[in-house]
């Protein structure tokens, strides 16, 4: 079995592995990272997305093998303890989210938005950069508005560089 | 109103654990030296299984168990059942066939399961089942409703000639004949109510584990209601007696209905778990969820609205066949009837109605209750009715509305309901305004210019909520009691324990239900913690759904908390040294009237606990008390949504332009929440509506079987959604709610279809509007206009 | 997923051997596709070399009048590229539309090009461009290389390393998504060059991308979306499915054709993070 290794949440994380094993697998099963979520299995929900590198991917689309020596950020890494990202932030305050189940998958790709287009973001752009995040309970309304709010508390300080790691 | 209690948009609660990553799903728990499954399902929709060979998948690697419907059946375990008895119109109960949790002798559906792989690894157990070979002899399937009934369709159940499950009734045939023998105007409408797959984002799941110490199990389970599926798995399964049988909901991903139900996937790792002597896991993919979750809608209706001179409508008239699917279940008989036609009179005061609704079975998934269950099959009858007949009398929508609604309450329907409360023109008149639909002729004209053709609809509906009235579903056949129980548990230090046999999946209870502790007893929200979904630690619960949770649920609480009170005047009338008809509590605080003696909750609680100052013969130590809540009608939220569509007629797209949604909920707790609820709801009806359209071709395959092929509303097929409120309180609970969480799920696929049509000009298109629908709509319009040219 | 051995590639030459010598071989360039269809168990490879460390293949430069990309140019860097937002805007575009933003961030173009998926954007401009695709052995043109559903002329031991764009004068690409899946259920590359004009259409062919030269022949009098106003194409040889009849995909060709055209009229600012453009909502 090949051997891993990779960084995740800053940590080292290394492990031998069937090479068949998805990323998602990888930090669900071997390091029990269960906030990364596997919704759908055509690539298409989003609930998996992490950030690889400080690009956000389908963890259910990538072989762990392929993240050997990547730097990984799951939505368990993205706060400072109890101190909350201000995407997490925004996404409470906006009531973006219901079940849970499709928020981190949201969470990291907002994060992940904001990094690539800067801080002011409108609903057109919010709406078309999320297809590749499905959520069955909030109708996205509030994800939008949580997004937007999120990007702006990005720009006053919180939570840009660590996102980027 | 205080910042945390009834009426604050208080931030939830139980964000924290799903924002950071640490919600608990099912698939998320690990018992020690767990194994994990994989099903080997039918691929045929209808197949005689002649044998089954599992000896090459029991020797591959990591294989713990190969077990197929012939050993379930040797088990003597029972079968799946539906919990509610709907009689024939003769009188004859539904014909319910045996459902065995892994199909032994016949497959009737694509992915009936057959037989199960246990394994070390969810890897090895897929491997396994690749090598178990199942011979099959295909037989002919049906899986369209409208043709299962028809002679010469294949016969899936011995018990179901015809696969005729009932033909049911409700109303007066011969007054409602009448009332269209002196109709002015008849609108006549044939549609079908497109099925729909749930997709909760969270697959199914389930951990199920044997202790042989205690002879007991336990089964984490992504349910909505899981008291009721460990009564349904012990008494009618029998796999264990209740007391031996711990079912626990963690966090569940979203249920809109799909996971209230008794799947046979969770009877099998029980099963299995016992056998193997390990913990068993199964955890769906999604595209096992497409042929796994019962399905929701799949009606085909022909319907008929009377009219009078003046608008008035005179009589209704609606035939439904309903599509039931391979297997009865668990409440899908009363999803198409009791659930259905009592809501067939809508907003309006309608003399005499008339339904008959035909269930069948096909060679199809399980269909039972969806988001609205049964309401939003009604509610699109009637406004798409009510819209075309406007269109028909040339009168304005909203005018034939209004001529027609209920003004005086209580109202009691033609078809049993009685209307408790409601201002059906107050919610339309504010949706009115709010959406200014006195400027739609200028945007239309604005479209117009840009090549694009717009519309508006609207629908007026109502829902009937709060499920129910336990003597009242007993008559009409239901197997269960659908009251609510809640626990108060006050600690010594004065914060307390909200245990509720509702069952949170997205509606944020842990806030709402905590919110009422906060007001009620004047502590801070921090200092509630909401139990629910375990039934080691809740007494007993009905779960979660039909939009049950606050007028149901929180009525329970409201009963238990009068008891808490209750008892603390008591203690405090000693402690204070007063007459106990003298204390008074209020902020937290009891005190003696016109005194300043007083003792503050927490100080109260403790004196509960230490039991000096008061006589424990007469008054026992402690601050506990629970309550069980039995509703003595449903609820009857309304509301008034406006949709308004633009539609590109090169490619047949529809761009929903605004929504505006104003609704009746009685009481609402929680602002925020109760947005939020809309939103969801509305994007799931505008789904319905727009994109999700499930397929099975003529051999039972379904086609649209993943999320390359089923449509889910995403963030750009919406809008911004305007939404707003009115209030009338429900009379029949303590706290006025009347349910808010399938109202938008009810309202929309009405109000984007008659936007559609209203754009068309034509009402020959079904759901869903897809732009292939739309555009081949508009050719077939055109085509006949040219021709009547 | 099958079990498979993996062999992680560290240099071009050392994946053309692996895949001269190995079993029943597949390359894994971003997987976008290929790991889908292996976890749905419809590809079984014994053995995947992984491409995703070879240094080298991954460029995006203007050479004379061409823009040449490299095979593992991710969907994101083709769109982000201001050397391609510059020469090409209509590419950079369309590699903005594919999948989503995480798929682009790990799917290239190599691959896409490579697996000629009858749905995907990138044979659309590959062929409506007459770009050339480099392998490891020769230079294939487009109007060569696509071959039908999911075939190309790549042998088996033939690595895609770029893909060469000439400039046109102008360029246009309208996608309209199927609702489900987010592909092309049609999607149309208009180019005019200085020698010709090329219409290349993906999603609707039941064989894959095609040229429409009726198109083409009208577009060659004058460069225009009323150039085409009345054209469609027969419906026979399209695709049909639940998304859309083959009637509908024929009608949808001209509707796309024409905003393609339209579209590359337009002088295209980058539209990065924006929508509509040459793309639409659905």
């Amino acid at each position: 079995m090949p051997t891993v290794s990779m960084t995740v949440n800053g940590k080292p994380a290394k492990a031998d592995v069937d090479p068949r094993t998805l990323l998602v697998q990888f930090l669900r099963e071997h390091l029990r990272l269960t906030g990364t979520h596997v919704g759908c299995d055509t690539s298409q929900c989003g609930a998996c997305v992490v950030h690889v590198n400080g690009k956000a991917v389908k963890s259910c689309t990538m072989l762990a093998v392929s993240a050997d020596g990547a730097q990984v950020v799951t939505i368990e890494g993205l706060a400072d303890g109890q101190q909350l990202h201000p995407m997490q932030e925004a996404f409470r305050e906006h009531h973006g989210l219901q079940c849970g189940f499709c928020t981190p998958g949201m969470i990291m790709t907002a994060v992940d938005m904001v990094n690539r287009l800067g801080n002011s973001l409108d609903e057109k752009t919010i709406r078309h950069e999320l297809e590749g995040n499905i959520c069955r309970c909030t109708g996205y309304h509030n994800i939008v508005k949580a997004i937007g709010a999120g990007a702006q508390a990005m720009g006053k300080g919180g939570g840009m560089q660590h996102a980027a790691e | 109103m205080s910042a945390t209690g009834i009426g604050a948009a208080v931030r939830r609660k139980e964000d924290f654990r799903f924002i950071t990553g640490k919600g608990q799903y099912t698939d998320d728990v690990s018992r020690p030296g767990q194994t994990y499954t994989c099903f080997i399902r039918s691929p045929h929709a209808h197949a005689k299984i002649l044998s089954i060979d599992t000896a090459a998948a029991a020797a591959m690697p990591g294989v713990v168990a190969v077990l197929t419907g012939q050993d379930f059946a040797e088990s003597k375990l029972g079968g799946l059942i539906c919990g509610w008895t709907v009689l024939s119109k003769d009188g004859s109960p539904m014909k319910m066939a045996p459902h065995p949790a892994l199909a032994a002798g016949k497959a009737n559906h694509v992915g009936d399961p057959v037989a199960v792989v246990v394994a070390e690894s969810v890897a090895q157990a897929k491997d396994a089942a690749e090598k178990v070979v199942v011979n099959y002899e295909v037989l002919p399937a049906v899986t369209d409703p409208a043709k299962a009934a028809q002679k010469g369709a294949p016969q899936i159940h011995e018990v179901a000639p015809n696969n005729t499950i009932y033909n049911w009734h409700l109303g007066d045939p011969d007054a409602t004949a009448a009332a269209f023998k002196g109709a002015k105007h008849v609108t006549t409408l044939e549609f079908v109510n497109n099925r729909l797959v749930p997709n909760a984002m969270e697959p199914r799941a389930a951990l199920a584990e044997y202790d042989p110490g205690s002879d007991s199990f336990t089964l984490w389970n992504a349910t909505q209601n899981p008291h009721v599926a460990r009564l349904v798995i012990s008494a009618f399964i029998g796999m264990a007696p209740e007391h031996k049988l711990r079912v626990i909901a963690p966090d569940v991903g979203g249920g809109f209905g799909s996971k209230i139900f008794i799947y046979p996937e969770e009877v099998v790792c029980l099963w299995a778990s016992k056998k193997v002597g390990r913990p068993v896991k199964w955890t769906a993919e999604r595209s096992e969820s497409f042929i796994s979750d019962a399905h929701g809608r799949d009606h085909v209706t022909r319907a008929q609205m009377a009219f009078d001179d003046d608008g008035k409508i005179t009589g209704l008239k609606v035939h439904t066949i309903a599509n039931l699917g391979a297997y009865m279940s668990t409440f899908s008989s009363a999803v198409p009837t009791f659930l259905y036609a009592t809501l067939l009179s809508g907003q309006y005061a309608i003399p005499h109605i008339y339904c008959e609704v035909d269930a069948v079975y096909t060679n199809t998934v399980p269909v039972d209750a969806y988001r609205g269950a049964g309401r939003p099959e009604a509610t699109f009858v009637v406004e798409r009715l009510v819209e075309v007949g406007a269109r028909e009398l040339g009168l304005d929508p909203t005018e034939l509305r209004r001529r027609n609604f209920v003004k005086q309450f209580p109202y009691q329907t033609s078809v049993a309901s009685l209307y408790d409360a409601g201002d059906y023109d107050a919610s339309m008149q504010k949706a009115l305004q709010i959406h200014d639909y006195k400027g739609f002729g200028k945007r239309k004209r604005e479209s117009e210019r840009r090549g694009k053709l717009r519309g508006i609809g609207f629908a007026t509906y109502i829902e009937a909520c709060g499920v129910a009235p336990s003597s009242l579903v007993g008559q009409l056949g239901a197997g269960v009691g659908l009251w609510e129980s809640a626990e108060v548990r006050v600690n010594p230090t004065g914060s307390v324990e909200l245990l509720t046999g509702c069952h949170q999946h997205g509606q944020g209870h842990e806030t709402t239900f905590a919110q009422l502790v906060s007001e009620r007893l004047g502590i801070p929200i921090e200092n509630v913690t909401v139990v629910h979904g375990d039934t080691d630690k809740v007494q007993f619960g009905m779960g979660t759904y039909g939009s049950r949770s606050g007028a149901v649920g929180m009525s329970a609480v409201v009963k238990a908390l009068d008891k808490v009170e209750a008892k603390a005047k008591k203690i405090a009338a000693h402690v204070l040294e007063a007459a106990e008809g003298d204390i008074v509590f209020k902020d937290g605080k009891f005190s003696v009237a016109g005194t300043d003696k007083a003792i503050d909750w927490g100080s109260l609680a403790l004196q509960a606990y230490v039991a000096h100052k008061f006589p424990t013969g007469e008054i026992e130590p402690g601050l506990k008390e629970s309550a069980f809540y039995d509703p003595t009608n449903f609820t009857f939220p309304a509301g008034c949504h406006i949709c308004e569509i633009e539609i590109d007629p090169a490619t047949g797209v529809t761009e929903i332009a605004a929504w505006t949604a104003v609704d009746d909920f009685g009481t609402v707790i929680n602002p925020m929440i109760v947005e939020g609820q809309v939103h969801g709801g509305v994007a799931q009806g505008v789904g319905q509506a727009l994109l999700e359209h499930t397929v099975y071709d003529d051999k039972g395959q379904l086609v649209s079987g993943s999320y390359m092929d089923y449509a889910m509303p995403r963030a750009d097929d919406l809008p911004s959604l305007k939404v707003d409120t009115t209030v009338t309180k429900c009379p029949s609970n303590p706290l006025g709610i009347k349910g808010c969480g399938e109202a938008g799920a009810i309202a929309a696929p009405a109000a984007v279809m008659n936007a559609i049509t209203n754009a068309l000009g034509t009402e020959k298109i079904d759901m869903p509007a897809t732009p292939q629908n739309v555009w081949a709509a508009l050719q077939q319009a055109n085509t006949l206009r040219q021709a009547a040219e | 997923m099958y079990a498979f051995n993996y062999h992680r590639a560290s240099g071009l030459r050392q994946a053309i051997n692996m895949l001269g010598k190995l079993e029943d071989p597949k390359l894994l360039a971003g997987g976008q596709t290929l790991l889908p269809t292996m976890k749905q168990r419809l590809a079984s490879p014994a053995n995947l070399i992984d491409l995703g460390q070879v240094e080298g293949i991954n460029e995006i430069e203007l050479k004379g009048r061409s823009l040449v990309i490299g095979a593992m140019a991710r969907h994101a860097e083709v769109a982000n590229s201001p050397v391609v937002q510059q020469a090409i805007p209509a590419l950079a575009e369309l590699a903005s539309m594919i999948g989503d933003p995480a798929v682009r961030h790990r799917g290239t173009i190599g691959g896409s090009v490579a697996n000629n998926d009858p749905n995907a954007d990138y044979p659309a401009a590959v062929l409506g461009l007459g770009a050339t695709v480099i392998t490891s052995k020769r230079k294939i043109a487009a109007d060569d290389f696509f071959k039908g559903l999911f075939e190309t002329a790549l042998e088996p031991d033939e690595i895609i390393t770029k893909i060469s764009f000439p400039v046109p004068k102008k360029a246009g690409y309208y996608k309209f998504r199927n609702q489900a899946s987010r592909f092309a259920l049609v999607g149309v590359f208009v180019a005019k060059r200085p020698s010709e004009i090329r219409v290349a259409v993906t999603g609707a062919g039941a064989s894959g991308v095609f040229r429409v030269p009726s198109f083409e022949e009208a577009l060659k009098k004058r460069f225009s979306p009323k150039s085409l106003d009345g054209l469609s194409i027969p419906a026979t040889g399209l695709a049909s499915d639940i998304h859309g009849s083959a009637e509908y995909r024929a009608h949808l060709v001209g509707v796309c054709a024409r905003r393609a055209v339209a579209a590359a009229d337009v002088k295209t600012e980058s539209k990065i993070g924006v929508t509509g453009g040459a793309g639409e909502q659905n």
